[in-house]
């Protein structure tokens, strides 16, 4: 039954489909497609390529850009990337399945493993990528064509970073993550799993090689500092998506959940959660219109009967060793003139408690300030490093890439953070640039 | 209510729209369905000698998401025993008297053609249609096209015809040949009530890139077919406007070729048909579609207080002339409506590589800019426009007299007026 429940939300399409939708696309000139991907890929080239049954020129056209093509095709909130920006729109028709069709061509290429890409010409240059990421992955990959040997530590069991351990099963599932590992990996870069970088090592690495990159994600689910935050049945989203990813599902959820947060990976928890059979509502301290969670995403929690209450800040997790209840108040919010964000007051005696057995919170991830500050000269900005146009941190024989650089963004984003990064490597390997 | 009632060559029938001589008049039960479903009038299946199919016998061109946009094949007429064939048509003309049945014929020889003519008349057929056309198998035994394509052997076939037929004879014209009015005429002069155009094109319609086998695969071999449907449509419209506009062919035309939707037929109808008749349209989605070809004619029809359907015919054909006849003076430019472009700067790619560089795009806004004093009012950029209306072709430099080739000032030999002709 769960197997079934988390089965794709954007299921593949039969080679009919994809040839109707592919004939759909006008290959407009200067595509505002190809602009609107954060790694560029000729859309409208890949799609006159699935027309003509040229699947495995289309692989290559997207893998060209983006050698994560095959998870961002699953993953990518493509309704406001490519999709969003489809002329149709304008025509009030339906864009073109960007997303599905890109699924066609790198789903097809991965499972048949033809592979568009060889090593370079030895450079003898060496590279440590920590985290196994997409951000990781990306530079890794685009390292090892420009010639490097690359060495990527990874913290956990598996490789993938947040596609293996945290976007939605029913977007891209462990199997699906793991075999496009694979495929990146082929070219000829070693992924060391289990292996977390920590203070000390990384000086080591210093030592052993000639330039870092770091694309690290962002740490552990932020703390609420209420009181019963300890209680049995209070989680964050992050580690309790964690679980669920790395058991394939297979844990059991409180009978009823409250998922608190407004963004994307509160929806997430919340309708993993209501797929495995709980009765959940998501509280969020503000509006419905100023919650950062698409509203594609909104919809696709409604359609799992998950409950929104707005408008309401948690005051107390109640209950002896096991959640029992969550203790809320009502907010308002007022405009205070010059500020872009309206401030949220607290109504007077508009205390609520809602029974539930777990809390999930989704209001926000931590950044790795501790290791981050074991690197000399890092600096950040609000726990994010900081990066010039290369990619480099202020410490020249540092690069970084993805979510540790931006406070989380999308997989794609780490992907153009990460191929980037690599070319920004390898031109201050080869050409001595330096951070100016 | 506009009146479909239609005379073609003294055959009346209750509209226009006849099935064409092809699979779709085949058997009596067929033709039947098809006046239940309201055509007008059906040209069997060509009765002729014995003949053998093969097998496969069609093959298409499909473009994107359209499915046979071009269809072809390589049939040959009735394979059913004459005998059936005349029995059956018997059964549908008794049963419905007021439609037009029209008996298409291919023989070789006189007697062959006048003994079939004889049997047609005893049970009541309403008219011949002369099998000149078919571009495949039968030609190669000197008959169909082999017959459209030499004036001299059409005109003595189809005198063969007329001597003896009570009915009216209508000559079927094959498109393969360089000059349509040439077997027009000599059709005319054997004593033709009417002429038919266009049987279907010589065709290869391609091939399979596997098997490198041209299509239709005939156990690893293929011969070529006869194409037809929606894509020869402009060839038989310009077909038809070439026997009509002659000035010495004076029969009604049936006009075929193309011809799926009600105004596919207006447009024939324009060019100088009094009647249309379909094949490929009914092989693709069956008889249903004459409710909407009767229901869009009567309605364009009344739109335009016209009260039948001869009313059309030729108004279009007329305005048809030759290029020296046009006017250099007229000019448009295209105009981009920024309101209801998408952006796809299609338009941009179009005129930039394939015209004449006069679309140009400005940073950061994607509704591309026409050069006016660079355009030639090709039409290209809104013929690739995907938005209804969005680029539209609007009159420029008004007010200059006409001026036409003989008179340009550029023509090297600038002999006499062409104004003064016409
Ligand atoms: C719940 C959730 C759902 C999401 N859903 C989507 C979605 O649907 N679509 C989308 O586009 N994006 C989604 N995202 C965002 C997306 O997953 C991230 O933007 C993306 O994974 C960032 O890639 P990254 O490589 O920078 O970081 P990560 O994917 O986080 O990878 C970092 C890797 O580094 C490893 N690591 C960290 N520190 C060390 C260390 N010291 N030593 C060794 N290894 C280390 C980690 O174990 C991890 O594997 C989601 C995010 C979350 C949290
Ligand atoms: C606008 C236009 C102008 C053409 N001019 C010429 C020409 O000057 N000389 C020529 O041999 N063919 C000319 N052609 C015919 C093409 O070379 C070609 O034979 C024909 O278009 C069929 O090919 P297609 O279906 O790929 O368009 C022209 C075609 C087009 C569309
Ligand atoms: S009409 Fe022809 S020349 Fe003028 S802008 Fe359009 S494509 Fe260019």
């Amino acid at each position: 039954m769960t197997e079934n429940k988390f089965s794709s939300i954007k299921p593949r399409m039969t080679k009919t489909e994809s040839l109707v939708e592919a004939s759909r696309c006008l290959f407009c000139h200067d595509a505002p497609c190809i602009r609107a991907c954060p790694t560029s890929i000729d859309v409208p080239m890949f799609i006159r390529q699935i027309m003509t049954h040229n699947v495995k020129g289309a692989a290559k056209t997207i893998f060209t850009q983006n050698i994560l093509g095959k998870s961002c095709a699953h993953v990518c909130p493509t309704e406001v990337l490519c999709e969003g920006a489809c002329v149709y729109n304008h025509l009030n028709e339906r864009p073109i399945n960007i997303g599905r069709l890109q699924a066609c061509a790198t789903d097809w290429a991965i499972e048949n493993n033809i592979c568009f890409f060889k090593k370079g010409l030895p450079t003898n240059k060496k590279i440590a990528v920590v985290g196994g990421g997409p951000a990781g992955l990306a530079c890794a990959h685009r390292l090892t064509v420009l010639g490097h040997d690359v060495v990527v530590y990874e913290a956990n069991e598996k490789a993938g970073g947040l596609n293996t351990y945290g976007v939605a099963p029913y977007k891209y599932t462990n199997k699906d993550s793991l075999q496009e590992v694979n495929y990146i990996s082929e070219i000829g870069f070693e992924i060391k799993t289990n292996t977390p970088v920590n203070n000390a090592m990384i000086h080591e690495l210093e030592k052993k090689y000639d330039a870092i990159f770091l694309g690290t994600g962002l740490g552990k689910s932020k703390k609420l500092n209420v009181s019963g935050e300890n209680l049995k049945g209070v989680c964050g989203a992050s580690e309790f998506i964690y679980e669920l990813r790395k058991k394939e599902q297979k844990i059991s959820v409180g009978e009823k959940v409250i998922v608190l947060g407004g963004g994307n990976t509160a929806i997430d928890a919340a309708v993993e959660s209501s797929k495995l059979g709980a009765d959940v509502t998501v509280i969020y301290r503000r509006s419905e219109k100023e919650q950062n969670a698409y509203f594609f995403e909104v919809e696709l929690a409604k359609k799992n009967n998950v409950k929104f209450i707005y408008l309401a800040s948690p005051l107390e997790i109640l209950g002896k060793e096991t959640t029992e209840g969550l203790k809320c108040i009502k907010n308002k919010l007022e405009k205070k003139n010059g500020s872009k964000k309206s401030e949220i007051i607290p109504i007077k005696d508009s205390e609520f408690v809602i029974p539930c057995n777990m809390v999930i919170l989704a209001t926000g991830q931590e950044k790795m300030i501790n290791f981050y500050s074991s690197i000399p000269d890092l600096e950040l900005n609000n726990g994010k490093i900081l990066v010039n146009n290369f990619f480099q941190t202020k410490n020249p024989k540092y690069f970084a890439g993805g979510d540790c650089i931006n406070g989380g963004k999308e997989v794609v984003n780490a992907v153009a953070d990460g191929r980037d990064a690599a070319c920004g490597i390898h031109e201050y390997l080869m050409k001595g640039k330096f951070n100016g | 209510m506009a009146d479909l009632k239609t005379n073609f060559a003294g055959i009346e029938c209750p509209n226009p729209f006849w099935l064409a001589s092809a699979p779709p008049t085949n058997t009596g039960y067929q033709v039947m369905n098809a006046f239940c479903a309201g055509w007008g009038g059906a040209v069997w299946k060509t009765l002729g000698k014995p003949v053998v199919n093969v097998s496969s016998r069609y093959s298409a061109v499909s473009y994107k998401n359209s499915r046979m946009i071009g269809l072809n094949n390589i049939e040959l007429i009735t394979d059913r025993p004459l005998e059936i064939n005349l029995k059956e048509m018997k059964e549908v003309k008794e049963r419905f008297p007021k439609h037009a049945l029209i008996a298409s014929m291919m023989f070789e020889t006189k007697e062959e053609w006048q003994d079939c003519v004889k049997r047609c008349e005893d049970i009541g057929i309403d008219g011949f249609e002369l099998n000149f056309g078919c571009p495949h198998g039968m030609c190669e035994r000197g008959m169909g096209s082999a017959v459209g394509q030499n004036p001299d052997v059409c005109e003595r076939i189809t005198s063969w015809v007329t001597e003896v037929a009570k009915k009216p004879v209508i000559v079927k014209l094959t498109p393969n040949v360089t000059d349509i009015t040439k077997p027009a005429l000599a059709a005319q002069r054997g004593g033709a009530k009417a002429v038919s155009l266009i049987n279907t094109i010589n065709s290869v319609t391609g091939i399979n890139i596997d098997t490198m086998e041209p299509n239709p695969s005939v156990g690893g071999l293929s011969t070529h077919g006869g194409y037809c449907g929606p894509a020869v449509k402009p060839i038989a419209l310009n077909m038809l406007s070439e026997v009509r506009n002659h000035p010495d062919f004076h029969l009604p035309v049936s006009g075929i070729g193309g011809i799926e939707s009600w105004q596919d037929a207006v447009e024939f109808f324009l060019m100088g048909a009094s009647t249309v008749q379909v094949c490929t349209a009914v092989m693709h989605y069956g008889f249903r579609i004459i409710g909407d070809l009767k229901e869009g004619l009567n309605d364009y029809l009344d739109s335009h207080k016209m009260k039948k359907v001869s009313d059309l015919t030729g108004i279009a054909a007329k305005k048809l002339r030759k290029w020296e006849e046009l006017d250099l003076n007229y000019k448009i430019i295209a105009h981009i409506s920024p309101d209801t472009c998408i952006g796809c700067q299609l338009c941009y790619a179009a005129c930039e590589d394939g015209a004449h560089q006069s679309i140009t795009l400005v940073p950061g806004v994607r509704v591309p800019k026409i050069k006016e004093d660079t355009c030639v009012g090709c039409n290209l950029c809104s013929l690739v426009c995907p938005v209804e209306n969005c680029i539209t072709m609007v009159p420029a430099g008004a007010g200059k007299p006409k001026l036409v080739w003989a008179d340009h000032p550029k023509n090297p030999n600038q002999l006499k007026s062409y104004k003064s002709l016409t």
